[in-house]
């Protein structure tokens, strides 16, 4: 009996009438836990009732602390018939169940009935008493934190990168028991959200259990998925990469407090210091791993670089239960495959069978050469769920696609994958399972057990803006034709001609002008079928989605002349009589990569005179849009020229002036210039009326309108000055397409203009806050019946100040000093910076400021963030256009904006609602997350019989986001926090039944709960130790 | 081939006051985009009609889920569905609230029932405002009635209070609020020259002097009732009429503070008799609710 679970009900408010006669409502409350329920009194006739209840308290084991919600039923009391349920709130424990997190949820919540929606709120208090448990064979993982971010959380140290941790849990759906035929609708769903949350509770509490057998003591890049299989079941299924993380107040406070950096923000310093923080790659110093040598023994280069490796599995597991005779269950620990693993090598990497990492950024040194996405697809025939226990059948489905995955990545010569993510779409009994990521080399550096091995990362320093894009495989044995050259940042080491991952842009990395978001759309018609032929079928028209899907993303990334394609995510999604392909990314112009060619066209015999003009016409097009774009995005790359095709010979020639990123670049090379290799334009044919539909589409795209960008990752290329406003939103469409008889053709135009229209409309509503960037645009398609289609959208849009982005002179000064704060100090060892860089002066002012502090009861943590504050400082400092940046963001007409002034106008009529921002991204703009309370997973479904009257189904919808918004704004609200980071829709299944006036939504999201407090506030509430102050008074707010 | 479905909801919501204008004066969601349209909407952000459209429809339906909580304006500063700015708060109240002029002086002085609200046909289309705006001006009006209707203490400060609006506004509630309580006739065509403001003027005058809250504060008060009292007593000032000698002084005493204030003082003090005598007929018949309903009838007619 290790934990003891108190709640109590203090008040409700805004309940709803339940009684017409009196208006009023006789509300009592049901707390329940497990199998216990306790009941309030009934607080009769009242709309905002005092309950003020007593304690309630549950004496559970920690492991139903981890799996179970509590649960508080809002009910009206009648005499004589039975209790009407008002609504209900299901508040997940678990942030309680960490230390390190939030202490006491405590707040109003909205009580929510999945007929009617919000019904009201209620006022809750919930702690948890835990007591210490050191059974060894205990089953809860209480204590391991969770987060969505994909990267190492704001506040937190990596110390250990433990790796890949998996697993799925399977169950009967409810909506299918038989029961539900005489249930009424809001029991099934009640039934379906409480199941779904008790699974999502078990899944982590599972994973929490690897977690620890790991040695880790966090998840970092947690995603969790569920399929509705329908008839054959119901699976949650989660990834994520263990960490042992290190909370950065507490062991580095008096080592960062005397970093020197703060008190010289000299530019020299600054890089000097950089330049340490950012180990070298020791590309001499042999692999890094042991897991690296064993890859190359088994090196089979066979497939494309930087296209994905990506094959389609036809083979059919139709009778599951027999299937996988490897036996190898990637959810059970003790496959064979493991301890043949297991037998090989004795060290640290022993438990990553799958050497996959779902983080999309790195702690610096990190990641060392990127290969190219690698992808899997595979065709599964769903079959029922025997035994919920024994999940294997889908474990081995999974655990075949990482096989491949791991295989793809070996073919690429690396022995990581990075940004590692699954998926799958399920259409009647078919169900497509998808994994992707990228390719990589990662350092040994937060792999091994021990202390870092620091002996190398001052070896061999390589310009790390271009270390990344270094090809990691060996040019000798590549099997595939492709182009190297010399990396035009250091012409040291080769890089291939265009590179594609599915991770962010690694903060280092060396970028010419801005990215933009980039979409590759197909759709495409599919005969109906049954079973094993409609898998059949799908597994055939895989492949070729899949190519030109990546023809349309090459076309479209050389018509804006970039060369790299970062956070690349292919959503292959699967109806009865069509198949929809989406690929989103953005696209970058890599400094380090050679500049793309043009896109030519060519005809076929040219025989006739208007033939020819016509090509000429849209040669002449395409040649425009090219010119347009790099100005648009602000690409001038070097000059090419000469032109060796083919011969990555290095050649000394006289650098052209226009190459602004030299910035890292060593002096000796500076000589250097390579050639290109100038590729031959690439050649579209249009031949056949696949290319006619290519080249359309190309050029269909509309440019964003002025003052927006839109990038799929967590930020823009480019653009570094943001602004505190900011707008979270999500839209969705369905369309419905009534033509019968449609063709590919028609329904590409189709798809490809219901993109580019929520797009132009999504700009159209986000006008008022230009100049701004639409990141972690994150589309999610589907075909949730015969003839339509739905497009769903969460993203987040910033505001930055358009001075700075004019200077483009700074840039890249800027981004180095970015790339010290944003890679943040905390993740780097401060006593080594500091025996390299320490000065007399900086030692005397950081110490002065501890004397300072120290008195002060939350000394360190003041501390750190005042380091942070300081640099950001020495950074603003030197782009001189603060001023009106922060006038801008005090004048500008923007939401965020007012929402502080919100927030400073408490008294305004009684307005107690704290204000919550959300956002997609990891971290807020101008702010510091002080404090990571738990993860946010939350599934909802909503349900209406009087369609017409909620305002049809677009006013059903829209209500039902709204409140799910208000839902997860209230549970934050109550952990204490004022932000939900790494916000995520995984999840929007939308049914409806017009003509029986119903419709049915099921929504799932997810996020890191955080407190945050902005930069000036930090300012105002630390001391400053002059030298600081000197620099710091004149710059106003930091970004 | 259609949308079926179209949605954006931003975790702030973000009111556009134009759209939202549109909303409150009763356009449809056609008619809006028109409007907009003929605005010079289309030229920001290469919009299209069909993002206008989408926009649009987006927006009234936010309106339209927040109008419930515009029935209780202080609900909307603690209601947890949308994240809405402070300012943005105090707008959507102050606007939705707001009435036309017009509108009010036609039902000034009526019942705020079921059957005036059968009239709406008629005074929309003599006053050229659309139905729907008609009908929420006139839920307004009843609701902030029945709210303060019982309440006791200042009107102005109540309906400022319980609908969190700027003073001057209501202050017009006030003015519409008692004259719906005393059910004063405004609608005869003698009376048609005077404008609501005029009325709104009256109706805080008799508010400050002559109700229940203006004798005493510290009773029972009820600013919307006037004091019957008051009224019975004002059945004493025949004297002023009767005895030559009040009469004068009385002159003396009105033309003393009303010098050089009013245009018409001459004329004012060459009839003044005639004037007096009339006011005071009226005032002593004040005893009755009916005559109480015409007093500005009677003002007109007779003074």
């Amino acid at each position: 009996m290790p934990g003891k679970l108190k709640a109590k009900i203090v008040a409700g408010r805004h309940l709803p009438v339940m009684d017409r006669a009196s208006d009023l409502t006789d509300a009592f409350v049901e707390v329940k836990f497990g199998n216990t329920t306790f009941k309030t009194d009934v607080c009769p006739k009242s709309l905002n009732p005092q309950w003020n209840s007593e304690w309630f308290k549950f004496e559970v084991d920690d492991e139903d602390l981890q799996d179970e919600p509590l649960q508080i039923t809002v009910l009206d009391h009648d005499t004589y018939s039975a209790n009407d349920a008002i609504g209900k709130v299901y508040i997940d424990i678990d942030p309680l169940l960490c230390s390190e997190a939030a202490t006491v949820i405590s707040g109003w919540f909205p009580i929510y009935d999945t007929i009617h929606g919000i019904r009201g709120e209620i006022n809750v208090l919930v702690k948890v008493d835990l007591f210490n448990d050191l059974n060894r064979f205990r089953q809860s993982s209480c204590g391991v934190k969770f987060f969505c971010t994909t990267s190492v959380p704001r506040c937190y140290r990596a110390v250990l990168v433990h790796g890949f941790v998996e697993e799925l849990v399977v169950n009967e759906d409810p909506e299918y028991q038989w029961i539900d035929r005489i249930r009424t609708p809001r029991a099934s769903n009640e039934a379906r959200q409480r199941l779904i949350s008790l699974m999502s509770g078990e899944l982590q509490r599972k994973i929490g259990l690897k977690v620890l057998e790991m040695g880790g003591n966090a998840v970092v890049g947690y995603l969790q998925c569920f399929d509705l299989e329908g008839e054959s079941g119901l699976v949650v299924r989660a990834i994520g990469t263990a960490c042992t993380l290190d909370k950065i107040s507490n062991t580095h406070t008096s080592a960062s407090a005397t970093n020197p950096c703060n008190s010289s923000p000299s530019k020299d310093m600054k890089e000097a210091g950089f330049g340490e923080e950012t180990p070298g790659v020791p590309l001499s110093s042999g692999p890094p791993t042991p897991l690296r040598a064993q890859t190359f023994s088994s090196f089979s280069p066979s497939k494309s670089y930087s296209r994905q490796s990506s094959s389609s599995d036809t083979e059919l597991s139709l009778t599951p239960k027999t299937g996988m005779g490897s036996g190898g269950s990637a959810g059970k620990e003790a496959g064979p495959l493991k301890a043949l693993l297991r037998q090989q090598t004795q060290s640290a990497l022993e438990q990553r069978e799958f050497p996959f990492f779902t983080l999309t950024s790195f702690p610096p040194g990190f990641l060392l050469h990127v290969g190219g996405v690698v992808s899997a697809r595979s065709v599964k025939l769903l079959d029922r769920i025997h035994n919920p226990d024994e999940p294997e059948t889908r474990d081995a489905w999974w655990e075949e696609i990482r096989q491949e995955i791991k295989s793809h990545a070996k073919a690429l010569g690396c022995h990581a994958v990075v940004g590692y993510s699954e998926s799958t779409s399920i259409c009647e009994e078919v169900c497509i399972l998808s994994a992707s990521g990228t390719a990589a080399i990662l350092s040994s550096r937060f792999m091994q057990d021990g202390t870092l091995d620091t002996e190398h990362r001052f070896e061999d320093l390589m310009p790390p803006g271009c270390g990344f894009c270094h090809i990691p495989y060996d040019e000798l044995n590549m099997p595939f034709p492709a182009q190297l050259t010399y990396c035009h940042c250091c012409r040291r080491y080769k890089v291939p001609d265009v590179l594609f991952t599915t991770i962010d842009l690694p903060t280092e990395a060396n970028i010419t002008g801005k990215g933009c978001l980039i979409q590759a759309r197909l759709c495409r018609t599919k005969k109906k079928a049954q079973g094993e032929g409609n898998a059949t079928a799908i597994s055939n028209l895989l492949p070729f989605l899949e190519y030109e899907l990546h023809t349309q993303l090459m076309n479209k990334l050389k018509l804006r002349s970039m060369n790299a394609l970062f956070g690349l995510r292919i959503q292959i999604s699967v109806g009865e009589n069509m198949l929809l392909g989406l690929a989103s990314a953005t696209g970058v112009y890599l400094t380090a990569l050679p500049s793309p060619g043009g896109i030519q066209i060519a005809g076929k015999a040219p025989s006739d005179i208007t033939y020819e003009q016509h090509i000429s016409n849209m040669q002449k097009k395409i040649n425009d849009t090219i010119v347009r774009n790099k100005e648009l995005y602000e690409i001038n790359p070097p000059e090419l020229v000469e032109e060796v095709i083919g011969s990555p010979i290095p050649e000394p020639r006289q650098r052209s002036r226009l190459f602004r990123s030299h910035s890292e670049s060593s002096d000796e090379v500076s000589e250097l210039d390579l050639s290109h290799g100038k590729k031959d334009a690439f050649v579209l044919e249009i031949d056949d009326t696949d290319a006619v539909e290519d080249i359309h589409s190309l050029l269909t795209d509309a440019p964003t309108p002025p003052g927006f960008y839109s990038c799929n990752t967590e930020i823009m290329p480019g653009i570094y000055n943001w602004t505190s406003a900011l707008q979270m939103f999500t839209s969705v469409r369905v369309f419905r397409l009534s033509n019968v008889n449609v063709t590919n053709q028609g329904l590409n135009k189709v798809f490809n203009d219901l993109c580019e229209n929520l797009l132009k409309s999504l700009y159209f509503k986000l006008r008022s806050m230009v100049p701004c960037c639409l990141c972690h645009l994150n589309f999610t398609v589907a075909v949730p019946e015969d003839e339509l289609i739905q497009v769903a959208v969460t993203a987040v849009a910033m505001s930055f100040d358009k001075e700075q982005s004019l200077e483009n002179g700074r840039q890249i000064v800027d981004k180095t000093l970015m790339k010290a704060i944003t890679e943040n100090e905390e993740q780097l060892q401060f006593p080594l910076e500091l025996t390299a860089e320490s000065s007399s002066s900086a030692f005397c002012s950081a110490k002065g400021l501890s004397e300072v502090s120290g008195p002060l009861p939350s000394a360190r943590d003041r501390c750190s963030s005042w380091i942070e504050q300081l640099r950001l400082k020495a950074h603003t400092i030197r782009r001189g256009s603060i001023k009106t940046m922060s006038s801008l963001e005090k004048a500008s007409p923007l939401p965020e904006g007012r929402s502080r002034s919100l927030r400073s106008n408490r008294s305004y009529a009684g307005g107690s609602v704290a204000v919550v921002k959300m956002t997609p991204l990891s971290f807020l703009p101008g702010t510091k997350i002080i404090k990571y309370l738990g993860i946010i997973n939350m599934f909802f479904i909503r349900e209406t019989t009087s369609l017409r009257e909620e305002g049809g189904v677009s006013g059903f919808l829209h209500s039902f986001i709204a409140e799910v918004f208000a839902m997860v704004r209230a549970h934050v609200a109550a952990l204490g926090g004022n932000a939900v980071v790494s916000y995520s829709m995984k999840e929007c299944v939308f049914m409806e039944n017009p003509n029986k006036n119903q419709a049915q939504c099921l929504i799932n999201v997810s996020g890191d709960a955080v407190i945050f407090v902005r930069e000036s506030e930090i300012e105002a509430a630390t001391p400053q130790p002059h030298s600081a102050s000197a620099h710091t008074s004149s710059s106003g707010e930091g970004t | 081939m259609s949308m079926e479905l179209d949605v954006f909801v931003g975790n702030t919501t973000i009111i556009y006051e134009e759209v939202y204008q549109l909303w409150l004066d009763g356009y449809s969601v056609n008619d809006a985009v028109k409007m907009r349209k003929e605005n010079g909407a289309l030229s920001e952000c290469e919009a299209s009609d069909d993002v206008l459209q989408s926009d649009t429809m987006d927006q009234y339906r936010t309106f339209q889920m927040c109008e419930r909580l515009l029935y209780s304006p202080s609900k909307l500063a603690n209601q947890l569905l949308f994240q809405i700015p402070a300012h943005s708060q105090t707008m959507l109240i102050e606007r939705y609230y707001e009435f036309d002029h017009n509108f009010a002086r036609e039902v000034l002085g009526k019942k705020l029932s079921k059957g005036t609200k059968k009239e709406l046909d008629d005074i929309s289309l003599k006053t050229g405002i659309a139905l729907r705006s008609c009908r929420r001006q006139f839920d307004n009006f009843r609701r902030v009635f029945k709210v303060v209707e019982e309440q006791r203490g200042p009107l102005v400060e109540n309906v400022q209070h319980h609908f969190l609006l700027s003073e001057s506004l209501a202050k017009d509630y006030a003015a519409v609020v008692f004259f719906a309580n005393s059910r004063f006739e405004t609608g005869k065509r003698k009376l048609q020259y005077l404008s609501f403001q005029d009325f709104a003027f009256c109706a805080g005058q008799l508010i400050s002097y002559w109700t229940v809250g203006a004798v005493d504060n510290m009773m029972e008060d009820m600013d919307v009732d006037l004091e019957k009292e008051f009224l019975h007593d004002l059945k004493e000032l025949k004297v002023l009429v009767n005895d030559k000698d009040l009469l004068d002084q009385h002159k003396s005493l009105v033309c003393f503070q009303l010098r050089e204030k009013i245009r018409v003082f001459t004329e004012m003090e060459a009839n003044f008799k005639n004037l007096s005598r009339a006011l005071i007929n009226i005032a002593t018949k004040l005893i009755n609710t009916k005559d109480v309903r015409d007093l500005f009838i009677d003002l007109v007619e007779k003074g």
